[in-house]
């Protein structure tokens, strides 16, 4: 598996630079309109699924040309780290200028950088990143968890059959992604506000405690789970040593 | 004579001539055989990377910690019990290596898993060939060996093979395995289990023995040839029937129809004098908790425990619909359906609205001609054929018995005895999904249907389908955890019977036995007052402000309400404590006082419950206003003091009270009565 894994990735490479060779003759197809000057992300990005297996929704970029219209007819290609794989790995732009892609990420827990690209009609290369977070099985377990726990408070998205807490509370919980807040706590101070509520870091009671409900185990799958969905990203302070 | 045919003579006298020649010439040749082996070995493909491994670490910050760690030479995890014997550990050093997060594979930290790699060793989950050592044969099928590597996507499914019950970390089984007894697999396949018995299907589809009762040829023609097509989320799958087969098989389904008697109700058509009074009706009485229709902007909403009712008006006929909704167990007695007690006038205003839901265009292209007697008997085969019997009951045809292949092993089938489609990967998750994606492109004649599975739902399926193998067989009952198998509990007497009139258990569970849409109500005579619980069957109001879908209004007698309640309030009681051991009322005003500071200050339940509706907002526990009036104390008191022992998997928390501030919170709690008592009882 691992090898055919490794042949599609060349597969995609290969398409890339295919790609890179025809795209002066997209370019001639697509006369008339404007050079494009930006790829800008459309939907699909920041998406969560587990490792291995398809994102829920597909990633859809745009071509715009430097008035902001989109470009029809553009060679996008789309590549991304080892085990990533594109369906289709690249195309032409819709007549709306969009190129929509379904992505199932490689088989490692953590963030994937793909890189959408295409060339404007001088053969330079224009160049969009897109993440996407691949869930291991701690994280999964952290997701399921704060589904059922968590996300009536900390999730201001409501849904029609579960709606959200959040706007009833007088001091407004974070959410579970907020990383400029949440990524300068550390681990063991998450720990303690889980296991024994805000008053323990002298916050807010409107956080109950979970400690007893939770095991030690899962308070630490909902904290990597945190931690993967963090945005901007969660950066796990180094091991130092005297040596360096 | 030419020079090389003396050659080989030459080369024989230079190596063999004399036997001091012989001697040195095979000393030679036995030294460099017997080096072979050693070479082989110091050039191997584990020892280059356990060499990288070692070249890698050195540069590292704890390089003395690691190289402690490593040791040398071919690495394995035995565990006889599970018939383990992995040397995978060989090249993947690193797998118990904390801090090797954020090296590439294989050198890599294998994430935290709930077990220990040392006593489950790694093909337990992964799959492939343990005891290989070298790259290719461990993760891809040889000719010696078939199993490759499981892929990442379907790695759930060795969750499965030792966990029968519902984990909460693996939702993609979960839902397969909820897939399958929806979409009702076992109906066709076999598949038994490892701790005996069979996979069953979560119910049979409905009977077709007395069809013609319900619907006309036409609803069964145009259904046939796509039932999707008549409502977006039905279960049956797609047969994709010719005009004829669908023709015959709807000819001799009207003809071997037998009438129920009373399955028919025809009421005086009265104009209703409210336009409106259907929807609200049909809104009141909570129908779309089960059944849902597709609204104005093709949404489909409601429930999925009876059928959608988007364009009910084309299928049902009035009458039956009429008789139906009257008491529905009298065509098919084991229906989810509830007896709502509806007068007779209600009826006509619920049978006209569902009448209205159609569309009328469906029918409009489909005239058949009256069946003749050789499209009934061709019906009757295509029926055999399709294996039609194995969901429907049909009279006069039998269940067929193995109709389709057994699925107990189908996670363990070798790739050589699959039939592949062509341009596919020839892996068996491959073969599998392929086979739900699109089963008759795989040749054309084949039985298998088209179901309508997104890529989520198939890979759910396929991780199911995966977890069935020979492993999962052959493991030893103790290292196991199975499911526990739904109970067959029946409550007696009348209040039985009444339950299920009521069709209780397609919502409540009780006794292990029900669903869980609604709240367990084994314990329920041990939690509320018997006043509260007869003004709730009375009239059901939601306890949670959040909550859309709600327990509809039966329009019991008062007869009826007191036998349901005296049941519950007698038999589903909790043997943890005794209900009259506290006192509902009477409470000192100092504990109520003290209670109220605990519950706003200290444990801020506010952010939660609502105990004044004024003030408080909190939206995901049951509303707390007439807690007072609705619950016993010492249920309140025991609930405080750890949930999860009384309802399994409550989301409150468990607060691991003293008593004191529990008996201070249950004396606030108690305080509460509320207002609607007075109202009602005046």
């Amino acid at each position: 598996m691992r090898y055919l894994r490794i042949s599609t990735g060349f597969l995609t490479v290969g398409l890339v630079f295919s790609g890179c060779a025809r795209t002066p003759s997209s370019n001639t197809a697509a006369k008339g309109t404007k050079s494009i000057s930006t790829l800008v992300e459309v939907s699909g990005g920041k998406q969560t699924a587990a490792a291995g297996s398809v994102l829920p929704q597909p990633v859809i970029v745009q071509g715009n040309d430097d008035q902001g219209n989109a470009v029809p007819g553009a060679l996008v290609s789309i590549r991304g780290p080892r085990g990533t794989t594109f369906d289709p790995p690249s195309g032409p732009t819709d007549s709306s200028g969009q190129f929509s892609t379904n992505i199932s990420l490689g088989g490692m827990a953590g963030r994937y950088q793909l890189t959408a690209s295409t060339r404007n009609e001088l053969g330079k290369p224009i160049e969009l990143k897109v993440e996407e977070i691949a869930l291991g099985y701690e994280e999964i377990l952290g997701r399921e968890l704060s589904e059922k726990y968590c996300a009536r408070c900390h999730d201001q998205e409501s849904t029609p059959e579960r709606l959200s807490n959040y706007d009833n509370l007088a001091v407004k919980p974070h959410p579970l992604n907020e990383g400029d807040t949440l990524n300068s706590i550390s681990d063991g101070d998450l720990t303690a506000i889980i296991e024994h509520g805000g008053p323990a870091l002298n916050k807010s009671p409107l956080m109950p405690p979970y400690g007893y409900t939770l095991s030690k185990a899962e308070i630490h799958a909902l904290i990597s789970y945190i931690r993967m969905i963090s945005d901007p990203p969660y950066r796990a302070p180094g091991t130092f040593y005297a040596k360096q | 004579m030419k020079p090389s045919e003396h050659r080989p003579q030459w080369l024989w006298n230079k190596l063999l001539g004399d036997p001091v020649r012989a001697f040195g010439t095979l000393s030679l040749l036995l030294l460099i055989s017997l080096a072979i082996a050693p070479a082989k070995d110091y050039f191997s493909q584990w020892r280059h990377y356990q060499n990288s491994y070692l070249k890698m670490i050195r540069s590292r910050g704890d390089a003395v910690t690691l190289r402690r760690h490593f040791q040398d030479g071919i690495q394995q995890i035995w565990n006889p019990e599970l018939g383990v014997v992995d040397r995978c550990t060989t090249c993947h050093v690193g797998v118990r290596e904390a801090s090797l997060t954020d090296v590439g594979l294989p050198f890599r930290r294998h994430p935290l898993i709930p077990h220990n790699i040392d006593q489950f060793g790694c093909v337990m989950c992964h799959r492939g060939q343990g005891a290989a050592t070298t790259v290719e044969e461990a993760h891809m099928s040889t000719l010696a060996w078939e199993e490759p590597m499981l892929p990442e996507r379907y790695i759930e499914s060795s969750c499965g093979q030792c966990h029968g019950a519902e984990l909460t970390g693996t939702p993609q089984l979960n839902e397969g395995r909820h897939l399958m007894a929806r979409y009702g697999c076992a109906h066709c396949h076999t598949v038994k289990l490892p701790e005996g018995g069979s996979l069953k299907a979560e119910n049979d589809a409905p009977s077709l023995s007395h069809i013609a009762d319900k619907t006309t040829r036409e609803w069964m023609y145009a259904w046939l040839k796509d039932p999707q097509a008549y409502a977006v989320s039905a279960t049956m799958p797609n047969f994709k029937l010719s005009d004829e087969e669908a023709r015959d098989i709807s000819a001799f389904l009207i003809a071997n129809s037998t009438p129920v008697p009373g399955d028919t109700l025809t009421l005086p058509q009265q104009a209703a004098s409210d336009p409106t009074a259907g929807a609200s009706l049909y809104g009141q009485s909570f129908c779309a908790t089960c059944h849902a229709a597709q609204n104005a902007a093709g949404n489909v909403v409601g429930g999925d425990v009876g059928p959608e009712l988007t364009r009910i008006g084309n299928k049902a006929k009035p009458e039956w619909l009429a008789a139906w909704i009257k008491n529905p167990r009298v065509y098919d007695p084991p229906t989810e359906m509830p007896q709502y007690r509806f007068s007779d006038a209600q009826i006509a205003v619920l049978t006209g609205y569902l009448q209205a839901k159609s569309d009328s265009d469906f029918l409009a292209n489909i005239h058949l001609d009256p069946a003749t007697p050789e499209q009934i008997t061709h019906g009757k085969l295509l029926l055999a054929e399709y294996g039609c019997a194995s969901c429907h009951e049909i009279s006069g045809i039998k269940k067929p018995e193995n109709f389709a292949p057994e699925l107990t092993r189908i996670g363990s089938k070798p790739t050589s005895q699959l039939i592949f489609a062509a341009g596919m990967q020839h892996t068996l998750p491959d073969y599998i999904s392929g086979k739900l994606r699109q089963p008759r492109a795989f040749a054309a004649r084949l039985k298998m249907p088209q179901y309508n599975f997104t890529t989520p739902q198939i890979d759910a399926i396929t991780t199911t389908l995966l977890s069935l193998n020979e492993r999962a067989q052959r493991l030893p009952a103790a290292l196991t955890e199975r499911s526990s198998p739904a109970s067959n509990y029946q409550p007696a007497g009348k209040a039985g019977q009444l339950m299920n009139d009521l069709a209780c258990f397609s919502c409540h569970r009780i006794n292990r036995r029900g669903s869980d849409l609604a709240p367990d109500l084994s314990w329920e005579g041990s939690s509320v007052q018997r006043k509260w619980l007869e003004d709730f069957l009375g009239n059901p109001n939601t306890l949670r402000p959040a909550l859309i879908r709600r327990m509809p209004k039966f329009n019991l007698t008062r007869e009826e309400i007191a036998t349901l309640s005296d049941y519950i309030m007698t038999v589903y009681q909790t043997p943890a404590f005794d209900r009259e051991s506290m006192p509902n009322t009477g409470y000192p005003a100092v504990s109520v006082e003290q209670g109220r500071q605990l519950f706003y200050s200290k444990y801020a339940c506010q952010s939660c419950h609502i105990v004044d509706a004024k003030t408080d907002k909190g939206y995901i526990g049951p509303t707390l206003t007439e807690v007072g009036s609705r619950l016993n104390a010492a249920w309140v008191y025991h609930w405080l003091k750890n949930p999860q022992a009384l309802r399994p998997g409550t989301i409150e928390p468990n607060r691991n009270l003293t008593d004191e501030d529990a008996r201070a919170l249950t004396a606030f709690l108690m305080s509460q009565k509320g207002s609607r008592r007075q109202e009602t009882t005046k």
